[in-house]
């Protein structure tokens, strides 16, 4: 590629920042990042936030459950929807309140990894955490991201991310997934020079 | 949704994220802590003209599992009959910083009063108008019904999903009944059919104009098997002297839901009533406590129907200073 | 007497001629008026000259409610109107049930000087229906009452009415009635139909009004007395009163400008100020109101002008009052629902707004022809303006049109009372000698 990936065209096109390919080797990398960290699969919940966080969750488990055999993709990954611990829903448009389903063992005394597409201001993660401690007490909470973007609000960082993606805070990036957009890609988009 | 004062304002899409809105807070309310954060610091008034103990508590606990601040002003007994204490009431709201005002009235139409005027900023839910409108009990009628009927022989998840087909008799005093009203509108809107039945005494000048089918017999209507019975409550000072029935006996006989009745009824067709009941005139004890009534659990999904109509209303009404925060909007955190 | 020379008005909308008035009278019509020495010239090329409209039906308010509208300021209304007599409704605190009352709403409508005030008797006492006022005693009185009316409230009782009419002959009286039946009507809001259905507004069914013409109308024919229909609002009343014409009964009826151009359908929005007795009922009860007008089955337009202050306004519908302000805008909806439809003439205007309200309520130096001699009471109006209604702005003491926001055509330029104008250029024109 001649044009450096992460640098938008002039007239604001949306760029493409990870291909399929990209993204299928980043949750890859990200999963054995995972196992290594937490010493196998054993506790492990993953959350997945809605809406993206949710196939992306589904994917690690499965990638979780080739690596380890013992492991049942669907016993251990669960949706944590965020809506209602939100602090800024007088501010945006009304969301969509979504479903919460956790897996049947629960989160007590779990490593809940939590799974989202982007991260940046950190708010959502905060309402995460807020949402969790509702639900009951793991012994760990840790995140997983397929883009940071930085520009952090609060003092929240990832665990597993894969792509550091440095933006201006104007831009949007867009990540599609075949399970809910038709394909896979990163996009940044709305950028000006 | 800026207010809600009527069902016929709701178009089917919002009448069905309304339903699945309370699908969701129905879920948090099976978990220990049903307490949730969504609406901290957000006022909500409950301003009562008219007693009403079973709504409000319905409306305060909805407001509380959300955490939002609950005031609640009865304004029954004490000055406010008179015409200009509703402006003033509002006024006072308004200054306490009311987001969400939850008005009872005996007038109807006060709620759209207050929503029209300037009195307050904060969003209106009409918890009941005088002979108009009572539009969450409408909507937790609905999802009581679509939470039993639709989906029913497959056990699919209703979610995003209206009542169409389903055929519904509505039976009782129609022309004093606000739950009647909604009912009619919020039902045909989900693509259900109401039947109403009443003595015609009991049926408004202009019923016509409904988009439901009228009877005066309620046998008739049973023995086509519909799928929801709803009885109205039937207050006795209605009848006598130039009344509109000549005895609540006589009422019982044509309209009132009894075992015999109960036992013509398909097996599936459940029984509801909006409460309180008048046990022994418009249902018989055997209906009222019958496994296939619902009462009590319509009594349980008011509240996740009135926690869901509170976030709709609250969430998303600054929006127009969110907007000012453009590079947030559609980006993830 | 300034010596006025109005120029180019068209007379009943018909011929342009210039008029001299002098002496609080017509002195001079065309050639020779333009030829006759004048003190003030008021052109008044392209407007329309009408007779000064008689109102038989303007509640003033005044004495016990001039928190809502006095003598003063509703007859100021009543001026920018167009109107140059005004009949003052009974129900006043105190009642205008006496000689005494009468004679004071009179005086102050003299002492006011911008219309000439004729106070309507109660025909019962204290308006309670059931004991006649003395409504000789108020005949007799300089104010010389003719017409007697309840209006508020229907003189239900059928013996009471009887007697009334039967009464009435001896001065020459007619009795108003406001025609509802009180059972059918019992804490009613709106009109009953497919909008009070839908609105949960308890409601005041078109038969609780036809009863009471139909048995009006046989009572009067029976005693042979004169029969005078406020209000009348929906399509079964106008069949009534033109099957009592036929009969030859001595009936006359009235129309309000609000019953002629607004329907019940405005109530969806629960504001009180389309809150009015009788209430607005539907589109075929209006075209079937137009079309008695139209063929003179109903004689007159009256305004039922009924100021409220704003707190009874202001509030919930059940709580609000009845009523609606009318004297500034009657003529524009006259206009709109009936010149500018094409079903009356501006002659058709005259009879029914000023000719005939006069002749009923035998006001003698009212409604009279626009000829030589006869009392300068006259009206200007501009058919080609149009102009937004804004509540504040008008002369009443009160916000309650139901017109507020709404464009009417036509615009009253200048009104002459008894040869004086009392508005010119569509503002009051104030005058030395006038008491509050």
């Amino acid at each position: 590629m001649s044009v450096p990936a992460n640098t938008p065209s002039a007239d604001g096109d949306p760029v493409e920042i990870l291909g399929a390919g990209d993204m299928s080797r980043a949750l890859t990398r990200i999963g054995h990042e995972i196992l290594e960290r937490n010493h196998g699969g054993e506790h492990l919940v993953l959350l997945g936030i809605p809406t993206r966080g949710v196939p992306l969750a589904r994917r690690l488990a499965a990638g979780l459950a080739k690596v380890e055999p013992g492991l049942d993709a669907q016993a251990f990954v669960g949706d944590l929807d965020v809506t209602m611990y939100r602090d800024d829903l007088a501010h945006q448009p009304t969301r969509t309140v979504g479903a919460t389903a956790l897996p049947v063992a629960g989160i007590d005394g779990k490593v809940v990894v939590l799974v989202d597409d982007v991260l940046f201001s950190g708010r959502t993660i905060r309402a995460a955490l807020d949402a969790i401690s509702d639900l009951g007490r793991p012994r760990a909470v840790q995140l997983a991201v397929l883009v940071d973007r930085g520009h952090r609000e609060l003092p929240i960082r990832a665990d597993y991310v894969g792509k550091n993606l440095p933006t201006a805070a104007g831009e949007r990036v867009r990540v599609l997934l075949a399970e809910t957009d038709g394909r896979d890609g990163v996009l940044l988009e709305g950028a000006r020079r | 949704m800026r207010h809600l004062l009527s069902t016929g304002d709701l178009s089917r899409e919002q009448a069905v994220t309304i339903l699945d809105t309370a699908a969701a807070m129905a879920a948090t309310q099976a978990r220990e802590i049903k307490k949730l954060p969504t609406l901290r610091g957000r006022t909500v008034v409950n301003l009562f003209f008219e007693d009403s103990t079973r709504t409000r508590i319905s409306f305060e606990t909805a407001a509380k599992r959300l955490s939002a601040d609950v005031i609640n002003f009865s304004a029954k007994g004490s000055s406010v009959s008179k015409g200009e204490s509703l402006k003033d009431t509002a006024q006072t709201l308004q200054a306490m910083g009311a987001d969400a005002v939850v008005i009872r009235h005996h007038a109807s139409g006060a709620p759209h009063r207050l929503a029209a005027s300037r009195w307050t900023d904060g969003a209106v839910v009409n918890a009941g108008d005088g002979t108009h409108q009572h539009p969450t009990q409408a909507l937790l009628d609905a999802y009581t019904l679509r939470r039993h009927l639709i989906g029913l022989h497959g056990g699919a998840d209703p979610t995003g999903r209206d009542l169409d087909g389903l055929r519904v008799a509505i039976v009782g005093d129609v022309l004093h009944s606000r739950v009647a009203r909604s009912n009619v509108q919020l039902l045909h809107t989900l693509g259900a059919q109401v039947t109403l039945v009443a003595p015609p005494t009991l049926l408004p000048v202009g019923v016509e104009s409904w988009t439901a089918d009228v009877s005066y017999h309620l046998d008739e209507v049973l023995a086509q098997g519909p799928d929801a019975v709803m009885m109205l409550r039937v207050q006795r000072e209605r009848m006598g002297g130039g009344g509109f029935f000549p005895s609540p006996w006589e009422y019982t006989r044509g309209y009132g839901l009894d075992a015999r009745r109960l036992a013509q009824l398909p097996e599936h067709t459940i029984v509801m009533h909006p409460g309180p009941m008048n046990r022994g005139l418009e249902i018989s004890a055997d209906a009222a406590d019958s496994p296939r009534s619902v009462v009590v659990e319509q009594v349980a999904n008011g509240v996740a129907v009135r926690m869901a109509v509170l976030y709709l209303v609250l969430s998303g009404q600054d929006q127009t200073a969110g907007d000012l925060v453009a590079g947030q909007i559609g980006a993830h955190a | 007497m300034t010596t006025t020379l109005i120029t180019g008005a068209r007379l009943l909308g018909e011929d342009v001629a210039d008029v001299l008035v002098e002496d609080g009278r017509i002195a001079a019509i065309g050639a020779t008026a333009t030829a006759a020495r004048h003190d003030v010239v008021v052109p008044a090329d392209g407007l329309v000259m009408l007779p000064g409209l008689v109102d038989l039906h303007t509640h003033l308010r005044e004495p016990g409610r001039e928190d809502a509208e006095t003598i003063w300021s509703g007859t100021r209304a009543a001026a920018l109107g167009g109107f140059t007599c005004v009949h003052a409704m009974a129900n006043t605190n105190p009642v205008q049930d006496t000689a005494g009352v009468v004679e004071q709403v009179w005086r102050l409508g003299r002492d006011a000087g911008w219309v000439d005030v004729h106070p309507v008797g109660a025909v019962t006492v204290g308006l309670a229906g059931t004991q006649l006022a003395e409504l000789g005693a108020m005949a007799a009185s300089a104010a010389r009452v003719r017409i007697f009316s309840d209006d508020g409230k229907c003189v239900h009782d059928p013996v009471v009415m009887r007697r009334a009419l039967e009464y009435a002959k001896a001065f020459d009286g007619v009795i108003a009635q406001h025609s509802q039946e009180p059972g059918l009507t019992a804490s009613s809001q709106m009109h009953e139909g497919i909008v009070s259905a839908e609105l949960g507004l308890t409601g005041w069914p078109a038969v609780a009004e036809e009863a009471i013409i139909a048995r009006d109308v046989l009572l009067a024919g029976h005693v042979g007395s004169r029969l005078h229909v406020l209000h009348l609002s929906t399509a079964g009343s106008v069949d009534i009163v033109r099957w009592a014409k036929a009969r030859g009964i001595d009936v006359t009826a009235e129309a309000t400008p609000h019953h002629l151009f607004l329907t019940d359908e405005l109530v969806r929005g629960y504001d009180p100020v389309f809150k009015v007795n009788p209430p607005l009922r539907t589109a075929a009860d209006v075209e079937a109101v137009r079309a008695g007008l139209a063929d003179g089955t109903i004689d007159t337009v009256g305004t039922d002008h009924a100021p409220h202050p704003r707190e009874d306004k202001d509030c919930e519908w059940a709580a609000a009052a009845f009523g609606m302000t009318g004297l500034e805008t009657a003529l524009s909806v006259v206009q709109a629902a009936m010149v500018d439809t094409g079903r009356m003439t501006w002659a058709d205007v005259a009879r029914v707004m000023s000719f005939t309200p006069a002749a009923i309520g035998r006001v003698a130096d009212q409604g009279r022809p626009i000829e030589v001699g006869e009392p300068a009471n006259l009206t200007l109006v501009d058919p080609a303006a149009r102009r937004v209604v804004t509540a504040q702005d008008q002369a009443t003491a009160s916000l309650n049109t139901p017109f507020g926001g709404m464009e009417l055509p036509g615009r009253v330029v200048a009104t002459f009372l008894h040869g004086r104008a009392t508005v010119l250029e569509g503002r009051l024109v104030e005058h030395e000698g006038a008491r509050r």
